[in-house]
């Protein structure tokens, strides 16, 4: 059982601190864990937000050591060993207090997203789709909406003004699972160019960096999207063939 | 929308190179913008060097391939410029150069939860970036590109005075012609083009042969980063090395000559 210093960022809105708490950390654990143990003996007020523990309720978001991870599945022996490790609440969205943050701006864009619109069903009533048609939106729906990808995003942590021009990786997942589906029939293409504002997106990829889902949000969901958008406006060679033969 | 933040709290802030990060995060940027400056310079630097000999025997330095032209007395002007700006134009827009220029030089931004550079962003929405979405049209020149780059390797077997042999310099233009194949045949344009840009999949014979080949492009579209470097640096070894050959500096070692 070894000793290790946690640096813990305590305070809100107003202002704050960090603050050293020195705890034992057995071996195997993570960086939750070690939260809880502080939480437990040394800071009964730390206001910190869990749920699972197994890295699939997606609540635990903070930055350790200034990288944005889940607490729950960040372990210990990853640092080195002697050296305070620095927890500290998510940038881009306002701090309530200590490690946690309202992402209600999250659920304000989910709102703005057209929702899944079948087409209609066949003769008998039913849908039916192939598996190789929902592969890719299986990976999509992976998604825990751990908002780690739009923390990490500079777009909006650098630019806060842009929260009202951009939705952000998570969406961006969203709206590619939503348009690759096989039986959706809503176009949104428009509102990716526009209102999402996929155009500010430069692909750096950090998105991707983050997600503790392993999701291709890049290369499998921005990129696909921007291709679209291409399709849509800045294609004339499509457009001119899509005049030609109606489709 | 919900109410805009203009404002981050502590213990963050907003700026420059504003960070939590205590590791070397700025080694990756550092090393791609050394990386692409040697090699992308040597290439602007060779494009103009059209007095120093870039062809010898069957071997063409790849940067003038397809030979359209023959030696210009203006400083200025060089005969590489007929065709360099369609792949210049290809890896401009790409999507991975993009990554790697956009963190590297631009900062925007260095790294991931690093603060990037400029008081207002506004991405690729706007003029001059927008022009971004002009890399389909140089992935369609760079399709052209693919066949004449294999004609010229092969060529590199055929000596026009010696007849048909092989040399060092016949297998460096084929590793080239094929890095150049796999980099253009991993874009993500042209895995939408493939592809991507259907819903349905198992909807008939012609969009399941596209999901077969959606499938391959997608698996080498996974290593583009590779492909995009190890090109890059292969067309830069090709031609040094067939532009030493051609000068004198180094003998190729060749059945036409022996050995």
């Amino acid at each position: 059982m070894a000793e290790v210093t946690m640096r813990i960022f305590r305070g809100n809105a107003n202002g704050g601190e960090f603050v050293d708490y020195t705890v034992e950390a057995p071996e195997g654990q993570v960086v939750l864990d070690v939260i809880h143990t502080v939480q437990a003996t040394l800071a009964n007020d730390l206001a910190v937000r869990w749920n699972c523990k197994a890295g699939k309720c997606g609540s635990c978001s903070a930055e350790v050591n200034g990288k944005p991870r889940l607490m729950c599945m960040t372990r210990m022996n990853l640092f080195p060993p002697g050296e305070p490790i620095a927890v500290a609440p998510i940038k881009t969205f306002p701090l309530i207090r200590d490690l946690v943050t309202d992402v209600s701006f999250n659920f304000a864009v989910a709102k703005e997203i057209p929702a899944f619109k079948p087409r209609p069903p066949e003769a008998d009533g039913t849908y039916r789709m192939m598996q190789v048609d929902v592969d890719r939106g299986q990976e999509f729906r992976k998604c825990i909406e751990c908002f780690l990808c739009q923390d990490v995003c500079h777009v909006i942590r650098d630019h806060p003004e842009n929260k009202e021009r951009f939705f952000g990786p998570r969406f961006f997942v969203r709206l590619a699972e939503l348009e690759m589906h096989p039986l959706d029939m809503e176009d949104r293409t428009e509102l990716i160019r526009k209102a999402a504002g996929i155009g500010m997106c430069n692909i750096t990829k950090c998105c991707t960096e983050v997600c503790p889902e392993d999701i291709h949000i890049t290369d499998n969901a921005i990129i696909p999207l921007k291709e679209r958008v291409a399709d849509r406006y800045y294609d004339p060679f499509r457009w001119i063939f899509g005049k030609l033969t109606g489709k | 929308m919900a109410q805009v933040e203009t404002a981050v709290n502590a213990p963050h802030r907003l700026g420059f190179l504003a960070t939590l990060r205590r590791d070397t995060w700025w080694v990756e940027p550092a090393a791609i913008a050394i990386g692409l400056t040697i090699f992308l310079g040597y290439l602007s630097v060779s494009a103009f060097l059209d007095g120093w000999s870039y062809e010898i025997g069957p071997y063409l330095s790849p940067a003038f391939e397809p030979k359209l032209h023959g030696v210009y007395d203006a400083w200025w002007f060089s005969p590489a410029l007929f065709i360099l700006w369609i792949p210049v134009g290809f890896r401009a827009t790409c999507y991975y150069y993009r990554r790697a220029y956009y963190r590297s030089y631009l900062l925007q931004p260095p790294a991931c939860a690093v603060g990037d550079l400029g008081r207002k962003y506004d991405g690729e929405g706007h003029f001059p970036l927008i022009l971004q979405n002009l890399h389909r049209f140089f992935m369609y020149g760079a399709l052209i590109f693919v066949p004449l780059l294999w004609i010229g390797a092969i060529r590199g077997f055929h000596d026009p005075d010696q007849g048909w042999g092989i040399g060092l310099g016949s297998v460096v233009l084929c590793v080239n012609a094929f890095l150049l194949m796999m980099y253009t045949f991993s874009c993500h344009s042209f895995r939408h083009f493939i592809g991507g840009g259907l819903n349905c999949f198992s909807c008939s014979a012609w969009t399941r042969a596209r999901k077969g080949l959606w499938d391959r492009v997608s698996a080498w579209n996974v290593n583009h980063r590779l492909w995009a470097w190890s090109s890059l640096a292969w067309i830069v070894f090709t031609d040094v090395y067939i532009r030493l050959v051609a000068n004198g500096h180094i003998t190729d070692p060749n059945t036409w000559s022996g050995f």
